[in-house]
This record gives C-alpha cells, sequence and structure tokens, in this order.
C-alpha cells in the first residue's frame, strides 16, 4: 500500500494535522477515491506507533487538535522507497490468455471474444483521452499511465488474433 | 451516409486487397480504420476517396456513385470536395510553407490574394504562425505533418482522409497532431476517416473498425459490442 508512504512523503514537506493531509493527499493521489478521515488517524497512529512520526497536541478539542511530523526514521522510510524500483508485473496468467485457450479448446469462438475485447478496450482508450482533453496535469499523466496498458493490452490481442490458427492446433493436439 | 463502400473488392494482379469490403460514414463522424499490415486499409481508403477503382462493388459519395464517375469529374471532386493527409512526401520540399497550403485554392483558381490570407488563417489554427516562409524541406516531422493538415482543410473539404498521418511521429507529437486534426475538423463540421495502428489515434475518433484480410469487421454492427 502506497497511503501510508504518501502521508510520511506529504509530512516530509512540512508537519500539518490529519485534515491538511487527507486535503493533499485527495488532491494529488486520490482520482475520485478520497482517503476516508478514519484511514488517515489509523494510518498515523500506526507511523506514530512505529516511530516515524510524531503527534503533537495543541490546545482546543476535537480529533484534530494534533499536528503530526515526520521523526528522522520516516525521512529514511521516505527516502529508501523513492529510489526502489517497483517489479514490472509478470503478467503471466491473464484473464484474457485464459480465456481464448479455454474458447478454442471448447470449440467456442475465439476470434469474436478477441474481436469484443479489442472494442472494449478501444472504448476505455476514447474515455482515457476524453478524461485527458482539459483536465488537469495530474490527471492527464495518471489517464497516459492508464492508456500505455490498455494499448499493451490490446497489441496482444491483436498478435494473439494473428496467431489464433496456430494456437488452436496446439491446444486442440495437447 | 456521407461516404460508403458497398461490397467493394480490389485486387492488384492476382493478389486480393479487398474482399467484399462494407463501411459506412455518417457525415461528420470520426472512424479511425485499424488493422495488421498489408490487410487492406491503405487500399479501402483510395477506394474510399475515388484514387482506386474497384473490381467490383460501389463506392458513394453524399448520395452519388463515385466509382462510376469519369476520370475528369472525378478528380474534380476529390479537389473540391476531400482533404488528404499521408504518413509523409505530400508536401512540395522546395515550395514555401504558405506556397503548399495556397496550392490546392491556386489549382481551384482562387485568386493569389484571397489565397494568401486563407494560408495565413489556417497556418495560423494549426500553431504555425510565423513559418509561412520556410521551406517544407526544413521543417520537423510533426511541422511538417501540420502543415499537411492545413493544406488538407483549406479548401473546406466534406471529408478528409488520412493515412497513417502520425506513423513517423513520437507520441507526444502524434497525439497534438491528431488534437489539431480531429478538433479542426470538427469545428469545419468535416468527416474523418483516419487509418492507423496507434490506438492512441484511433481513440481520437468516434469509433474504430478493424479490416482484416480485406474485410471490414465493425464490432458495433456485428453486435459484437453494445
Ligand atoms: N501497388 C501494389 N501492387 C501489388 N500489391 C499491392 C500494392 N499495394 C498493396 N498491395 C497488396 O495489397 C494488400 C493490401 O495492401 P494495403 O496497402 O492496402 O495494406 P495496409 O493495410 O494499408 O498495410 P500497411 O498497414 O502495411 O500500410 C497487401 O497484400 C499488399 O501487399
Ligand atoms: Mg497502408
Amino acid at each position: 500500500m502506497t497511503v501510508p508512504l504518501a502521508l510520511l512523503g506529504l509530512l516530509e514537506r512540512e508537519p500539518s494535522h490529519g485534515y491538511d493531509l487527507k486535503r493533499d493527499y485527495d488532491a494529488f493521489f486520490g482520482r475520485g477515491r478520497p482517503l476516508p478521515f478514519g484511514q488517515v488517524y489509523s494510518t498515523l497512529g500506526r507511523l506514530a506507533r512505529d516511530g516515524k512520526v510524531t503527534g503533537q497536541s495543541e490546545p482546543g478539542d476535537g480529533p484534530d487538535r494534533k499536528r503530526y511530523a515526520i521523526t528522522p526514521l520516516g525521512r529514511q522510510e521516505v527516502a529508501t522507497w523513492l529510489v526502489e524500483p517497483v517489479a514490472a508485473e509478470p503478467y503471466l496468467q491473464t484473464v484474457l490468455f485464459t480465456k481464448v485457450v479455454l474458447a478454442l479448446m471448447l470449440g467456442r469462438d475465439a476470434a469474436g471474444y478477441l474481436d469484443a475485447q479489442r472494442a472494449t478496450h478501444m472504448r476505455r482508450m476514447r474515455e482515457l483521452t476524453e478524461i485527458k482533453r482539459g483536465g488537469p496535469l495530474t490527471d492527464a499523466l495518471l489517464a497516459d499511465h492508464a492508456m500505455f496498458h490498455v494499448e499493451a493490452d490490446l497489441r496482444w490481442i491483436d498478435v494473439t488474433q494473428a496467431r489464433l490458427g496456430a494456437l488452436a492446433e496446439m491446444v486442440r493436439a495437447s | 451516409m456521407i461516404v460508403e463502400a458497398r461490397e467493394v473488392s480490389r485486387s492488384y494482379g492476382s493478389t486480393p486487397a479487398l474482399r467484399e469490403a462494407n463501411l459506412s460514414v455518417a457525415a461528420g463522424e470520426v472512424v479511425a480504420i485499424m488493422g495488421p499490415s498489408g490487410s487492406g486499409k491503405s487500399t479501402l481508403l483510395h477506394c474510399l476517396a475515388g484514387i482506386f477503382t474497384p473490381d467490383t462493388g460501389e463506392v458513394w459519395f453524399d448520395g452519388r456513385r463515385l466509382d462510376t464517375l469519369d476520370d475528369g469529374r472525378r478528380s474534380e471532386l476529390r479537389r473540391t470536395a476531400f482533404g488528404f493527409v499521408f504518413q509523409f512526401g505530400q508536401l512540395v520540399p522546395e515550395l514555401t510553407v504558405t506556397d503548399n497550403v495556397m496550392l490546392p485554392l491556386l489549382l481551384g483558381r482562387t485568386r493569389r490574394r484571397h489565397a494568401e490570407r486563407r494560408a495565413a488563417e489556417w497556418l495560423e489554427r494549426l500553431e504555425l504562425a510565423g513559418l509561412g516562409g520556410r521551406r517544407t524541406g526544413e521543417l520537423s516531422g510533426g511541422q511538417a505533418q501540420r502543415v499537411a493538415i492545413a493544406r488538407a482543410l483549406v479548401t473546406r473539404p466534406r471529408v478528409v482522409f488520412a493515412d497513417e498521418p502520425t506513423g513517423a511521429l513520437d507520441t507526444l507529437t502524434g497525439e497534438h497532431v491528431m488534437d489539431l486534426l480531429v478538433g479542426l475538423a470538427r469545428e469545419e463540421g468535416a468527416t474523418v476517416i483516419v487509418v492507423t495502428h496507434d490506438a492512441r489515434v484511433a481513440a481520437c475518433a468516434d469509433r474504430e473498425v478493424v479490416v482484416r484480410d480485406g474485410r471490414v469487421c465493425d464490432p458495433y454492427a456485428t453486435g459484437a459490442v453494445r
């Protein structure tokens, strides 16, 4: 989960109250899925327990009278995370692949399925294009990321469509 | 329907390129033609635009048979009602940007002063103001494609035919070129038919069809997708 690290990173910028953290998180990383307040405070509680942040109570009442600051340990965690590459996911067993092979095995219309899948992916590409148009740069870059993944699927669909005959022979022979 | 192919077949010698291909495009629509290399996309586009004559089948434009017109009327129609954008090689490299954009107007006997003004307007709309005096051989790929779009739109065509208009460009440049082409065509109410391998480019269209082995598969027409 990136939520604790994102909150830590925001705290490295400046000490904040839970409310401000939630607002900043939602603005940069929320994308229509705002962070519930409960999760903000439970995450901060865990980070405090692990010595990565400290909570300083301020006069007044309500749950938001704590100002959180990052500790050297927390800083270290952010620094490590930011330079650590994420493993390229080994999408070896995709749903798409399973559907195609099973369809061939059972003598169903695998080509028809691939056509429909292609059209569905293309529709998603159009939705993402729409999101990019006129939206802020952060939305556009996230949409771009999604588009490159959808494009990868589309290429796979085309390559598989082109090799469907050979794949069918192989599946039936085994 | 403004453009329609009905059961169009076309061979090169003994190589069949199109086999009873069907495609209907409504006025103002932006349609992408996708499909593997060699499947017949360019041949289909050329037949729709009246550049090639089908061996069998019919091509219709705005309620008229296109494939049975004589050569003179067909090229007249191409000049007045159609605009073209290709991957490369369509601009005259020795001429300036402005001269290239004016060319179709001058061929249509528009007066030079008027043509110059129209060319300048279109260069501005394609964010090329200031480059009018440059020779087109001295432009970047993205700039050259924008000049080609200006030249395609300057005659206010009903239909723009584009074959891999972003094929030689990187992702961001291609996207910019495509945004301009589709955005301006929509402003002008022009129909766009664009051949492309690129899903991003195709995603700028209202819908896409796939050409496979010389046939058009239209997933929306066959009910495979709603
Ligand atoms: N001038 C030609 N002479 C002979 N055969 C041709 C000619 N032009 C195209 N063909 C053949 O016709 C078929 C369809 O070609 P076409 O150019 O329409 O394909 P395409 O889908 O546009 O391919 P690409 O994506 O590579 O541009 C191919 O088998 C091709 O080899
Ligand atoms: Mg081609």
